[in-house]
């Protein structure tokens, strides 16, 4: 009896005290390596964290490049709930983004509601098709999904080239060949108060509306079930293949529209920016959190906010840009090594309990 | 003389060594690393290291080939490190790969800043064309040593995993864990030896990149070979010198766009690039099914499970 309460704070306490343990580690880690470059650790970290989180100004910044990593972090965790290691954000991104831009493209007249609305949802039905290629493949053909996504991102990028190169060309993009201006009255406005534009709610949204329907609802219970034990799943009647279809198409489309928001809130146009490593981080912000879309907000906001710190560390401490390239290398490693502890760490305490 | 399509031909076997030559030596390394069981997506980062380290030792010391040496040795270590971490439980190496690519390409960019203005010294080629009057002709046999010693390792190393003890070893690890442990071999110390290994074939195709062609230094010097090494391994069908004919083909491919250039064909440069995806993707639908799994896949690798 008494045992029972300790058991279950343990389950929550666990996966935090590891994640802040892992955290303290890499801090650590990364202060070393600093302090081998000849600067002070302790100043880098004062500065760091006034870059990303110290004022209004820089809580934007971070909150900004925090965005897309949120929505493209869904297009690994949702997978993840069957068990698929899919990688193909990249690809979901960039096919979303090419094509609203061209949707937009399509309708010169329409009111900007209209267009923003059409392109999000071209942009999604984009991003979701092209990462339900990889679910297909693997559910009729049995082609391994974590190397189909990764293909598919490099064709992905190609077809981008090509249409922006050749087809939706606008010839006066000379030296970065991009498709024409969506047009100024058409680009996603900012948070009323804010410099922030709406991607950060699409991504919070997006988090939420997943954790429920993945976590509250019967389609999610299914997918839990079938990501557990294939086989057991089929025998109780459950249509794993359309799961697998429809998770790949969400997941595919919350990167659909990450790149949407790319073109609507930032560049106008759609060119080779959207190939902005936005699917690869993504991978790594699902893997940290575990998957679970909820986690998926705070761990996408700190990895915006050590991408933030860049240009501040580099004015102030004379470090390249490259430095938080490198602390965010030796954070996900050490998380990621951390995954080990889950277990033995809570066998400890019940040993020492009885 | 009139050289015309000839010359397209030619540019495109110059192109296929000259592009091909990263791909051989990333390849080979992760053809080693998944015969035993392992995959590294990091190699990416291990390339870019590779460059950097190559390029830096080469301008200090004035000799390409301990550069080339020391890239390698860079790779090892990150291959090492790779491994290590991915040996311990619950530890997913797709994720350590993906994140082992920020690390190595980060420290890479944090340490090679200096790098980027000087001019390392070059590796020397040897030319093979010199019997030839036609120019092109002349510059596509230019081959690189690096290459050379390319086929050599492709061929030794197939040779080693088919007929020695050590291959034995890394194939019998990398087809069930649990049969190695029945026979009493470390599984573990054996696929960090061949992680480590492969990480020095891709390090060792990053000093190509930075000391041959496109021979510099900067953050912008690998266009992805490093991640396209998994897929050219299932292409070449974990096989050495199937990696040797698949370089050369994707080196090929992605000497196509530029070479019909020469003869007025202008568009469709970046679909040519696309080309060994998708006849990876081609062929990995036309082989795989349902019903059973790859010809020639080493069954401990995660990514075919």
């Amino acid at each position: 009896m008494s045992i029972a309460v300790p058991q279950t704070l343990n389950k929550a306490l666990e996966p935090f005290l590891i994640i802040v343990g892992s955290l303290m580690v890499s801090m650590v880690l990364f202060g070393i390596f600093v302090a081998s470059a000849g600067a002070d650790p302790f100043e880098v970290y004062q500065t760091m964290y006034r870059a990303a989180f110290g004022t209004s100004f820089s809580w934007q910044n971070t909150l900004i490049r925090a965005a897309p990593l949120m929505l493209t972090a869904l297009c690994t965790a949702l997978p993840g709930y069957l068990g698929l290691i899919i990688i193909g954000g990249e690809g979901a991104v960039v096919m979303g983004g090419l094509f609203a831009a061209v949707a937009a493209l399509t309708m010169p007249t329409a009111p900007p509601m209209v267009v923003l609305t059409t392109m999000a949802v071209v942009g999604m039905v984009a991003g979701g098709l092209w990462l339900t290629i990889g679910g297909a493949l693997r559910h009729y053909r049995a082609v391994n999904e974590t190397i189909s996504s990764l293909l598919l991102n490099y064709i992905a990028i190609a077809v981008l080239n090509h249409l922006v190169t050749s087809t939706f060309r606008d010839p006066e993009s000379l030296n970065h060949p991009s498709t024409h201006h969506i047009g100024e009255a058409n680009m996603i406005g900012v948070i009323p108060g804010t410099d922030l534009h709406w991607g950060l709610v699409f991504g919070i949204v997006a988090c939420v509306m997943t954790w429920f329907l993945m976590h509250h609802t019967v389609f999610g219970f299914a997918s839990q079930i079938a990501g557990g034990n294939v086989r057991a799943a089929q025998i109780a009647g459950l249509p794993v293949g359309r799961l697998i279809l429809i998770i790949c198409f969400v997941a595919g489309a919350a990167g659909g529209l990450a790149g949407m928001v790319e073109v609507a809130a930032i560049h106008g146009r759609a060119n080779d920016t959207l190939n902005a490593n936005y699917g690869y981080a993504g991978i790594l912000v699902a893997f940290v959190a575990r998957n679970n879309p909820l986690a998926i907000i705070p761990v996408a906001v700190l990895l915006g906010g050590i991408r933030a710190s860049s240009g501040l560390l580099q004015r102030a401490h004379e470090l390249p840009d490259a430095t938080v390239l490198v602390m965010q290398g030796i954070i996900f490693l050490v998380i990621l090594f951390s995954e080990t502890l889950y277990g033995r760490f809570s066998k400890l305490q019940k040993q020492g309990a009885s | 003389m009139e050289v015309g399509w000839w010359g397209v031909l030619i540019a495109v076997l110059g192109g296929a060594i000259r592009i091909g030559t990263p791909f051989l030596f990333v390849s080979l390394g992760e053809c080693l690393t998944e015969k035993s069981g392992r995959i590294n997506l990091g190699l990416e980062g291990t390339l870019v290291m590779g460059a950097m380290t190559g390029y830096a030792v080469s301008l200090h010391s004035g000799s390409p080939w301990l550069g080339v040496l020391c890239a390698g040795l860079a790779g090892m270590v990150l291959g090492a490190l790779h491994s290590w971490l991915c040996s311990f439980r619950r530890v997913n190496d797709i994720a350590v790969g993906i994140a082992m690519m920020l690390f190595g390409t980060g420290l890479a960019f944090f340490l090679g800043k200096p790098y980027i203005q000087p001019s390392a010294p070059r590796l020397p080629s040897i030319d093979l064309g010199a019997w030839s009057d036609i120019p092109q002709l002349k510059a596509a046999l230019q081959i690189n040593a690096l290459f050379l010693m390319g086929i050599v390792v492709a061929i030794a190393l197939a040779w080693m995993l088919k007929n020695t003890a050590w291959g034995l070893k890394v194939r019998v690890v990398g087809e069930s864990a649990d049969a190695a442990r029945a026979l009493g071999l470390p599984v573990d110390r054996i696929r960090i030896l061949s992680t480590a290994q492969g990480g020095f074939l891709a390090g060792i195709g990053g000093s190509y990149l930075s000391l041959y062609y496109p021979f510099n230094w900067s953050e912008g010097l690998s266009s992805g070979q490093g991640l396209m090494a998994v897929a050219l391994v299932i292409f070449a069908r974990w096989h050495p010198v199937g990696c040797l004919w698949v370089s050369l083909l994707w080196g090929g491919a992605a000497a196509l766009g530029p070479s019909l250039q020469s003869v007025g064909i202008t568009g469709g440069y970046y679909i040519f690039n696309a080309i060994p995806y998708i006849m990876t993707l081609a062929v990995m639908i036309i082989t795989c099914s349902p019903k059973r799994t790859l010809v020639g896949v080493p069954h401990e690798l995660t990514v075919t499970r």
